[in-house]
């Protein structure tokens, strides 16, 4: 396929993200503190959604691990700067590379397997994690927490308010967006996609699935640590226990309700999720008063149910519908939102 | 003797997780073979057990009748799970198949706490619970229990897939599905029941340890979880193999616990399953078949 049929197929275009990130960096001007808190978390899981979308849609694989790479890039940020005082920079790229050194140790003896082995050591290897965050109390300060991780600054400007962290945070995950499209409209994404429809037939036609499937399970753990580190400097203060199983879970849950199709339901999803979980702390003790938090548990067990069953491509495809009707108007927005489906005709069943 | 001692008992707590690891390893199993799903709701359904037989106790049913009725009704949950949940996606992918059953545990477990709470709960022993003395070491009845109840039921079971008909033709659709549907057999029925048939011994294995260790609303996640490693540590594909390997798992937890430390009892385990999926990812006692793996 010559550069020039591609562009048909794929929509390539700046014009739809743009719009969508400049309203977005709109909000901190007309938003509560509250809002900016809501919207700053999103870009959080946004961040590491957009990494397990391509793992899960893309390359078929399910990761029950990925709460370990969040939390390797918050402690090891926690514990460069905050121990040692080095530039909060250097510690992200360090997070990054461990977590991607992982990847890699866990991705080779179990992408030589065929089904769904990745699930099972990324889950051991989660909890080993875990208990590593627990027991190693010299570095990480064991279930008490790390306490005082300075904020994070660039060229003297330092980030500290809440606004200046939904930008930061967001502007990351921009990038993260542009990277995540460049890949799938790549060699790499068809490759990765005929994975997903069909792991025999992609091998027969020459896709190296080994490769790929690491390259991808690697890139992931990269933006799941990066978004580990900034949200420890966001936040502060870090324990063990916003990096258990539970954790991996409701990240796969984000996911899935957005869609794994396209991208784009990464951010879906984990706003899905954010708000979902803000209404449901509102409005559930008001209805049922004798419950606590663990409602969400149910809630959001149940919703991954059905959306797997009644609406196996999740969200995305209803904003896909909204949008071509946009498109129909006459309107110029060409939002990247609608390519996926129909470059690849949605996602197959085996 | 002192050390003598202190390993017999090291053992015999060993053994008695790993019967229990045993019991659910194979319901893993038998979903597993038969409908290629990675069952993550395995040890709610044990989960379930507990808690049910502890409510029918509360409520002055005398204990037998309480664990039987408990297993009839984690049973009845099993058949509601597979019909609602696996039926209904059946021609979804397996990656869509395996994420339903981990929102099914999610939703499981939130169910628990909705009607039981977090509190955690005991039944009462299934005989007087009398340590007995044995060679230097102290046994407590229940142990005995849960060890020949998980062999006891190991040994139906094995009955049971070899020479009952029904078991036979689940064994069948575990060879060759596509065989034995040409045979009549009825893989869709053959689903059901082995999902129905796990839930049961799910439930079995946590009426048994909830005298010894207690029950809660979260004791399905690491119980299954441990259930798993220990069916990959012993192969995935072949139900002797995977109890040999809760065994092993329950041994080697016991001993880091007792030995080292309580806090690296998980870690060594899930070492152990990350080493056997690098260097022998068919199992430690399985033969190698070449059986999706």
């Amino acid at each position: 396929m010559t550069k020039k049929n591609l562009k048909l197929i794929y929509n390539n275009s700046l014009v739809g993200p743009c719009i969508f990130f400049a309203l977005l960096f709109c909000i901190p001007l007309v938003g509560s503190t509250y809002t900016l808190a809501i919207f700053t978390m999103i870009g959080f899981y946004a961040l590491v959604c957009i990494g397990l979308t391509m793992l899960t849609g893309y390359a078929g694989q399910i990761s029950l691990g990925h709460a370990a790479f969040y939390g390797i890039g918050a402690y090891t940020s926690a514990y460069m700067t905050g121990t040692h005082g080095l530039s909060p920079w250097l510690a992200i790229i360090v997070g990054a590379l461990i977590s991607a050194l992982v990847a890699l140790l866990i991705g080779i003896p179990t992408f030589k397997l065929k089904g769904y082995y990745l699930a099972l050591a990324t889950l051991g290897f989660g909890i080993i994690v875990y208990t590593a965050f627990k027991e190693l109390t010299q570095i990480t300060g064991g279930s008490n927490g790390f306490f005082g991780i300075p904020s994070i600054s660039l060229f003297g400007f330092e980030f500290v308010t809440d606004r200046s962290y939904f930008y930061l945070i967001w502007v990351f995950v921009f990038v993260a967006l542009f990277i995540a499209r460049n890949i799938i409209h790549s060699r790499i994404g068809r490759g990765l996609r005929s994975i997903e429809g069909s792991e025999i037939a992609a091998d027969a036609v020459g896709v190296n699935l080994m490769k790929y499937k690491l390259q991808i399970f690697i890139t992931s753990a990269i933006f799941t640590s990066i978004s580990g580190s900034l949200l420890a400097h966001y936040v502060s203060f870090i324990n063990p226990d916003l990096f258990t199983a539970n954790t991996s879970i409701y990240l796969l849950i984000m996911v899935i309700i957005g869609g794994l199709s396209n991208i784009w339901g990464a951010i879906i999803g984990s706003a899905t999720y954010v708000l979902l979980g803000e209404l449901l702390k509102h409005y559930v003790p008001l209805i049922l008063p004798n419950v606590g938090g663990e409602f969400e548990i149910v809630f959001f067990g149940l919703l991954l149910v059905l959306t797997l069953i009644y609406m196996p491509n999740g969200l995305v495809p209803q904003f896909e519908k909204v949008f071509s009707k946009f498109k129909k108007k006459g309107n110029a927005t060409h939002m990247a939102l609608t390519i996926n489906t129909q470059a690849t005709g949605g996602k197959t069943n085996d | 003797m002192e050390t003598f001692s202190q390993m017999l008992q090291l053992l015999f707590s060993g053994l008695t997780i790993g019967a229990i690891y045993a019991l659910i390893a194979v319901g893993f199993v038998i979903i597993y073979n038969v409908t290629g799903i990675l069952n993550f709701a395995q040890g709610e359904f044990a989960m379930f057990g507990a808690l049910i037989s502890i409510s029918l106790v509360k409520a002055n049913l005398p204990l037998w009748l309480a664990i039987i009725l408990s297993i009839a009704i984690v049973a009845g949950i099993g058949g509601i799970f597979e019909r609602t949940a696996i039926h209904t996606a059946r021609k979804s992918s397996m990656t869509t198949l395996i994420i339903i059953t981990i929102g099914v545990s999610i939703a499981f477990r939130g169910i628990a706490i909705l009607i039981w709470g977090t509190q955690a709960q005991t039944l009462p022993p299934f005989m007087d619970n009398t340590p007995i003395q044995f060679l230097d070491a102290v046994l407590l009845p229940q142990n005995l229990w849960a060890i020949g109840l998980s062999i006891i039921i190991l040994i139906v079971m094995m009955y049971f897939f070899n020479y009952t008909f029904t078991g036979k033709s689940l064994t069948a659709c575990v060879v060759n599905p596509f065989a034995a549907r040409l045979m009549g057999i009825n893989p869709n029925k053959m689903s059901l029941l082995a999902v129905v048939v796990s839930a049961a011994v799910g439930a079995l294995a946590g009426t048994v340890i909830a005298p010894i260790s207690g029950a809660s609303y979260d004791m399905g996640m690491m119980l299954g979880i441990k259930a798993f490693v220990a069916a990959v540590v012993g192969g995935l594909t072949n139900a002797p193999a995977a109890i040999a390997g809760a065994f092993l798992i329950g041994i080697i937890e016991a001993f880091t616990e007792g030995l080292w430390s309580s806090g690296l009892k998980d870690v060594v385990s899930f070492s152990l399953l990350l080493l056997i999926l690098f260097v022998k990812p068919e199992g430690l006692f399985a033969k190698a078949s070449g059986k999706r793996v």
